[in-house]
């Protein structure tokens, strides 16, 4: 299987998770698309390494995964307790910073 | 002549602290307690008196006392030491700040006793002791130029005191701004003196252009000096052009038009020039302007003087011309002469302004003297005091303006300057015209305020001894000053060129005789002020303009309303309404401006919704990605 077909999935999932962010309005499913669009990201590096045939692309792919854990769980923390004070988790109403 | 004597003495700077104390505890104690203002100040000036008389004492002939507080700076070549210099011209004039403005802090504490703030008047009274002290003890120009701005800034202190009088307060305004133009030539002096000769210090500087082989050489660059620092002079001391804001400080009390208006600020001018005669000597041509300004200013100060129906304008136009008589004896190299006239001029003039204020004390603060009269009766110290300074300042012999005057006229005839020559006759004219005019201004004030019926609606009295003491002593001084002039041309000599008149005592018969200018002014104010009191306003119709013309001294104020100030007015408010508002401001609001639309338009940016700042976000993304494709 030519390696074009990985980078084409990437490529997709990538779209798939950036439409998603910007027309989503529940905050959670703006969350899961952010995370198709790191894993998209890890494909395409693990695609890259094995193309350059250099390790280090998959060393980021780690990075990158400890990252998206920690950016999970700060970000249910956060939505928790922006769910407490307004009950909601849709991303327009919380727009308290709006002059 | 520079002396070789200079003795070491601490007791210099005691001279100058006891009035800057006295000063400080003047205001402090004497805001609280309101009738120890006065003492305080008085006592304060007594002991610098007292150091001054035992410092006096012990100065012997050619010696030099000398006290160096501390180096002030040092750049390069270039040092200025904080030193205080006590010789024979310094001493003379010591006594006279000391000893007369002594006489007129106690004359205050009476005459100043029902005014509120008196301890701010004492504390600047106090104050201006210690700055004009400054003045004469400084060892250089910079020094002597403090205490020039320190006078300059009590007298303006001063005159505004009842500040609440917008006039008043407008006046020492006046003579702080006329002041400050005269100012900037004399800084321009020690510019160029520190530029040429590197050393500002007066024994040092006298050292070195007498060092010069060939002194013609530096002949231009003194009388660019000479000039610059006679526009100093004529700033301080009253002379024409800068003479305006004297007749003006008469707002100020009375003691403040004795002490600093008459008898000592005015004329530091004078002193000055004495200290600086070493330069003066050496450009001719400087001193030839300055007799020629000296003479037009006693002249034309006094044609206004005889105008004046304000007493103290009177004798604020007879200072202004005294001061011309000064110069006239500086301008001609008698430095000693102008000097005695200093020392005679404030002794007489000070008892006449302090007779004036005992007048208008009296009189409930009147000072209109057509609404006197008669007061001879009713004030008899007053009225004898001033009746002897007003022979004194005539010139009547044996008093001591006939001595000063006499010596002034003298110096003037034998004034050796070519570039005097062919107008000398006429300055000496114009000088013994103006002799005469003062006798009958003179006269004519005694008349209006002391002879005659009483005009006015008060009930006049005479004054308390406090007031009448500093009165009598200041009219016996002024009487006999005169005799001392041979023992003062001597005691100068140690510092001063003598060259100019030699004094002599005349007998008693001559000098009479030699007075009859003072008789002759005197006589024709008697007839007309006392007999004939229809012809001085026929005379006033007869030559209506002239008349006019002395009354509003000459328009000179009108004059340089319209072509100074008017103009500087105008050009104020241009550089206000276009310069500054428009274009100064209006970058400034222009500027908030953008930043204000800016923001505006930014804003709407702003939604608070998440997915518009995604969308921003993407669409930058994809921008920058394409632009780094592209390129």
């Amino acid at each position: 299987m030519p390696l074009s077909n990985y980078i084409l999935l990437s490529a997709v999932m990538f779209s798939i998770g950036a439409v998603g962010v910007m027309l989503r309005r529940n905050t959670i499913v703006v969350f899961m698309c952010i995370e198709i669009m790191l894993n998209a990201v890890n494909l395409s590096f693990v695609t890259f390494s094995k193309l350059h045939n250099d390790i280090s692309g998959q060393v980021g792919v780690f990075f990158v995964m400890v990252v998206a854990a920690a950016e999970a769980a700060v970000g249910l923390a956060i939505m928790i307790s922006v769910f407490r004070s307004i009950l909601s988790v849709e991303t327009t109403d919380s727009s308290e910073l709006k002059l | 002549m520079i002396s070789e004597l200079v003795v070491f003495e601490p007791k210099l700077a005691h001279i100058v602290l006891s009035p800057l104390i006295g000063s400080i505890l003047a205001f402090l104690i004497g805001k609280k307690f309101k009738a120890m203002a006065g003492w305080i100040a008085s006592a304060a000036a007594l002991i610098a008196f007292a150091i001054t008389v035992g410092l006096f004492q012990k100065l012997s002939h050619g010696s030099i006392f000398e006290y160096k507080l501390f180096q002030w700076m040092s750049v390069g070549d270039f040092a200025v030491d904080f030193t205080f210099r006590f010789d024979a011209l310094t001493a003379v004039m010591c006594l006279v700040i000391t000893g007369v403005g002594s006489l007129i802090h106690l004359y205050s504490i009476s005459y100043m006793s029902e005014d509120e703030s008196k301890h701010r008047f004492f504390s600047y009274l106090n104050l201006f002791l210690f700055s004009m002290l400054l003045l004469v003890l400084g060892g250089n120009l910079l020094i002597l130029f403090i205490g020039w701005e320190g006078v300059g800034l009590c007298s303006y202190l001063l005159i505004g005191f009842w500040f609440k009088n917008l006039s008043y307060a407008a006046a020492g305004k006046k003579a702080f701004v006329v002041n400050r133009i005269g100012d900037a030539g004399f800084l321009l002096a020690i510019f160029l003196i520190s530029q040429y000769f590197g050393t500002i210090d007066f024994i040092a500087l006298e050292t070195k252009i007498q060092g010069f082989t060939d002194p013609t050489l530096i002949v231009p660059i003194l009388t660019t000096i000479a000039f610059c620092l006679f526009i100093g002079a004529t700033g301080k001391s009253a002379q024409i052009p800068l003479f305006v804001w004297l007749p003006d400080a008469m707002a100020g009390p009375t003691p403040v038009s004795a002490l600093i208006h008459a008898a000592t600020m005015v004329t530091a001018g004078v002193y000055m020039m004495a200290r600086c005669s070493f330069i003066f000597d050496l450009a001719p041509y400087a001193m030839s302007v300055v007799v020629i300004i000296a003479a037009l200013t006693a002249f034309v100060a006094g044609t206004i003087a005889i105008a004046q129906n304000d007493i103290k304008k009177v004798l604020a136009y007879s200072t202004v011309s005294q001061l011309g008589f000064m110069f006239l004896a500086a301008g001609s190299g008698a430095y000693w002469v102008a000097i005695f006239h200093v020392i005679t001029h404030a002794f007489f003039k000070a008892c006449l302004f302090l007779g004036a204020g005992s007048v208008i004390h009296g009189c409930h603060h009147e000072q209109d003297m057509r609404h006197m009269g008669g007061l001879a009766k009713k004030m008899p110290i007053t009225f004898l005091t001033y009746l002897v300074s007003t022979l004194a300042i005539a010139g009547v012999a044996p008093l001591s303006g006939y001595w000063s005057k006499h010596a002034i006229l003298a110096a003037l005839e034998q004034n050796p300057n070519p570039y005097l020559a062919s107008m000398l006759n006429i300055i000496v004219i114009m000088a013994s015209i103006t002799a005469v005019i003062t006798a009958f201004y003179m006269t004519r004030s005694v008349a209006m305020t002391f002879l005659g019926e009483y005009k006015g609606h008060a009930h006049p009295h005479e004054s308390p001894l406090l007031m009448t003491l500093p009165l009598v002593v200041l009219a016996g001084l002024a009487s006999v000053a005169g005799y001392y002039g041979g023992d003062l041309a001597h005691f100068l000599e140690s510092v001063l060129p003598v060259n100019g008149a030699h004094f002599h005592l005349e007998d008693i018969k001559s000098a009479l005789l030699h007075s009859w200018p003072a008789f002759l002014g005197m006589g024709v104010a008697l007839i007309v002020y006392t007999q004939l009191k229809e012809l001085p306003n026929k005379i006033f119709n007869m030559f209506r303009p002239i008349g006019k013309l002395l009354q509003n001294k000459y328009y000179l104020d009108e004059i340089y309303g319209f072509v100074i100030v008017r103009p500087l007015e105008g050009m104020a408010n241009l550089l206000w309404t276009k310069v500054d508002q428009s274009v100064v401001d209006g970058a400034v609001n222009g500027t908030a401006a953008i930043v204000d639309m800016s923001g505006e338009a930014v804003r709407s940016f702003q939604t608070g919704q998440v997915r518009t700042y995604m969308v921003f976000m993407f669409v930058g993304m994809v921008v920058i990605f394409g632009l780094y494709l592209a390129l």
